[in-house]
């Protein structure tokens, strides 16, 4: 019997999903996760978020690994037993009931007093702002209504974790971004442990205390926010998580964290990141927002030859699309002040940027 | 500038109303083909049998000087001289023109043995002549037959003779009008019972058909699309095949050394054959066959629509499959069950082929006697009051329906 860490909240113990009985979906996760924690799991569809997601559940059997909570497997634990609150995509509130009967389903099937779930029901109704809408049914509200029901039922029977499956999902824009300060306000108020699958990063970047980012069925990382988006490991994470340039090149030295990189167009320098090695050829990330047009009074380590290609006017910012030597497309995000130049076709411009802005990754 | 604000003006308005206008005709003349074929193939037939049901002139335009000479009549003794030779007049006359047998016939429904008195009778004065009659038609009459002697015969010739009335209907319900005029219950007691066996019978093949083919819906809804589609090519064989085929099959399979009975004693279960064809039992039997793809269709239509997250929400929140089934699920597939179980018991409540050709004597339902008075007993009258009693019947099932589950919760795909 493994050790399943009796002391770890929720412990994913090389965890293993085959659908086909060839083929690995979830490719042996691991994960810890401590009381309280927000965790998302992010990744492009397919990656194998939701697969996890629903062997938590227990709507998957585990192919192999444990999933334990508290120091006890779960694996052969009912759906039904593991009092675990899930939110859906379609909300899946039941249609023929009103909000307040949707509520107290869980407490009814608990077999909890009568006069005990009114209140609760009132608690919690009042906990999402809708006290007033509890006779209604679901179909008589809006999407973030339904969303905040959706919520309030996973929250009102205090599970021991609550799952998330791209809740947001179904909501425009304005609306998403209410319902991540909606759910962020209840987990911080209540406390309760959330597991988020989505495939947004801009939602997971936002809310999560830590971010698992998957691909493939394996989790490439699995950072806090600001770490994932500074520090990627690998340049799958690098290119997923937000937006990227990456410069081809060679690595000429390296000396403890930093890679001296020859490129078509000079000699840059940036972070190294472990299995780089001299003389192979290696891929150096710069975010847009790192990289500056002169004049400008920033400090920059690396300077790049590049030539202008178009501009694209968004609204905030400025985009500038211009290309290496090489040909490959470099893009510039630039706030929009006075301070935005103009460009002729063609027309050739420098790129200034921090060494420890940016990361060379191993090519391929 | 001023008019824009405020909203239409003159001519705006009239444009508009000439665009919904137009629309609506455009609409109007969509329709009006099905609209033409309805009233005519539909409509109209059911008007009639609901008129016909009440409504029998044949006796009032065989002898109408006869009835209304009846019209004075106490009804307590035999009529006067008058009218038996009016009436001997009019045997006569009909037994020349050969309408006599019709006559007969419709006295004989309401009086049973009346039929050969009038034919006889209609024989025994079609040769004699006119003058002789005018003087002793009543003494002619008399002598032919001592049941026209008797004040029922002519109670039963004046009830015929009326153009409308309420009779078919009392005989729908195994009533019948005594001579007093109060209704009292037919010696025979027949359509109460066969109506109570149809409802019956549609009761159970409706039940049977739910047993089979929800849980085979819900699997189909929750299978993938291949495995679905495939199997709904079985779902809707029968539907390719002709309905005698199917009914044919049954009775090869169930009959005396059909392959049921020869399976049977083969395997040593039962020692001689069971009598299965030709019973309740094969009638239900068939008809769930047949009719399974009415509940199955809906069903699995509603069932797609429902979301497998609906039960899973239900069951991460502690609730056990069952339960949750049933709390849920089952409320939200409703509207595909109600509307397969309508479907099925509307269409066998009026099914007449199947109990026809394996039913035999046990398994008729009520169209098979409407049929029979349409086709045997020629008495269309009685046979459209039957089926307007089945329709009635129907609305009022309908009706309860919409009260108890409603009609919105219908779905039929």
């Amino acid at each position: 019997m493994n050790d399943l860490g009796s002391d770890t909240f929720l412990r994913f113990d090389n965890v293993k999903k085959s659908y086909d009985q060839k083929s690995l979906v979830v490719k042996g996760f691991d994960m810890d996760v401590e009381d309280g924690e927000f965790i998302t799991l992010l990744g492009p569809s397919g990656s194998g978020k939701t697969t996890v997601l629903m062997m938590l559940a227990g709507f998957e059997s585990v192919t192999s690994g444990d999933i334990a909570i508290a120091g006890k497997s779960i694996n052969r634990t009912a759906p039904n037993k593991r009092n675990i609150g899930m939110v859906f995509q379609n909300y899946a509130l039941f249609p023929h009931m009103t909000v307040a009967e949707n509520l107290a389903y869980p407490l009814t099937v608990r077999k909890t007093p009568k006069a005990q779930i009114k209140e609760r029901v009132a608690e919690y109704l009042k906990l999402v702002e809708l006290s007033d809408f509890g006779a209604r049914r679901p179909g008589q509200l809006s999407g973030g209504q339904r969303q905040r029901v959706a919520l309030a039922r996973a929250m009102i029977f205090e599970p021991t974790l609550i799952l998330m499956d791209e809740p947001l999902g179904a909501l425009d824009k304005n609306l998403r971004e209410q319902m991540q300060f909606e759910i962020t306000r209840l987990h911080k108020q209540l406390g309760f442990t959330v597991i988020y699958v989505t495939h947004d990063q801009t939602e997971a970047l936002s809310m999560s205390s830590r971010i698992a980012v998957f691909n493939d069925g394996v989790v490439q990382q699995c950072a806090p926010p600001a770490e994932l988006y500074e520090r990627p490991s690998n340049a799958f994470v690098a290119d997923f998580i937000g937006e990227n340039n990456f410069v081809p090149g060679k690595v000429i030295t390296l000396e403890g964290t930093t890679a001296q990189v020859q490129t078509d167009g000079g000699t840059i320098v940036a972070q190294a990141v472990d299995g780089l090695a001299i003389g192979h050829a290696c891929r150096v990330s710069i975010r847009p927002e790192k990289l500056f047009i002169p004049p400008t009074s920033h400090a920059h380590d690396n300077a790049l030859t590049v030539r202008f290609n178009t501009r694209i006017y968004v609204g905030d910012f400025i985009r500038y699309y211009f290309k290496l030597p090489d040909g490959t497309d470099i893009i510039v995000k630039v706030l929009n002040d006075l301070s935005a130049p103009e460009f002729a076709d063609d027309a050739e411009a420098q790129l200034l940027w921090l060494a420890s802005d940016s990361i060379a990754f191993p090519a391929g | 500038m001023s008019d824009t604000a405020a909203g239409l003006n003159p001519a705006d308005a009239r444009n508009a109303a000439r665009d919904v206008r137009r629309r609506k005709l455009q609409a109007f003349l969509f329709v009006t083909p099905l609209l033409v074929f309805i009233i005519f193939a539909f409509v109209a037939p059911i008007a009639t049998m609901l008129y016909r049901s009440v409504h029998n002139p044949t006796v009032a335009n065989l002898v109408p000087e006869t009835l209304a000479a009846l019209d004075d009549w106490s009804g307590n003794a035999v009529p006067d001289d008058a009218v038996l030779i009016q009436f001997a007049t009019d045997m006569k006359r009909m037994a020349n023109d050969r309408t006599s047998g019709q006559l007969a016939d419709e006295i004989n429904r309401a009086l049973p043995g009346m039929s050969s008195v009038v034919k006889s009778t209609a024989r025994s004065l079609r040769r004699v002549d006119d003058a002789e009659i005018s003087a002793n038609g009543a003494t002619l009459l008399l002598e032919a037959n001592d049941r026209w002697s008797d004040p029922t015969t002519w109670h039963a010739l004046k009830a015929a003779g009326q153009v409308y009335s309420s009779s078919y209907y009392l005989t729908s319900v195994d009533l019948e009008r005594t001579a007093d005029g109060g209704i009292a219950q037919r010696d025979t007691q027949i359509y109460v019972k066969l109506y109570t066996k149809t409802l019956r019978m549609a009761l159970t093949i409706t039940v049977l058909t739910i047993v089979l083919g929800y849980p085979l819906a819900f699997f189909m809804a929750h299978a993938s699309d291949g495995l679905a589609n495939f199997l709904m090519v079985f779902v809707l064989l029968p539907f390719w095949t002709s309905l005698l085929v199917r009914t044919t099959a049954w009775i090869a399979l169930l009959q005396t050394n059909g392959v049921v009975n020869s399976s049977l004693m083969a395997l040593g279960i039962t020692d001689e054959p069971i009598e299965m064809l030709y019973t309740q039992f094969s009638t239900i039997i068939a008809m769930t066959h047949i009719l399974l793809p009415f509940m199955v269709l809906p069903l699995y239509a509603v069932m797609r629509g429902i979301d497998s997250s609906y039960m899973r929400a239900a069951i991460s929140m502690g609730s056990r499959p069952l339960g949750a089934w049933y709390k849920i699920y089952l409320p939200m597939s409703l509207p595909g069950l109600s509307a397969g179980a309508l479907l099925v018991f509307i269409i066998s409540v009026g099914y007449y082929i199947t109990p026809a050709l394996v039913g035999g004597t046990d398994g008729q339902m009520i169209s098979n006697i409407i049929a029979f008075h349409m086709q045997q007993s020629n008495n269309w009258e009685l046979a459209a009051a039957l089926g307007s009693l089945l329709l009635i019947l129907i609305l009022l099932l309908y009706w309860l329906f919409d009260r108890f589950v409603g009609t919105d919760n219908l779905k039929l795909g």
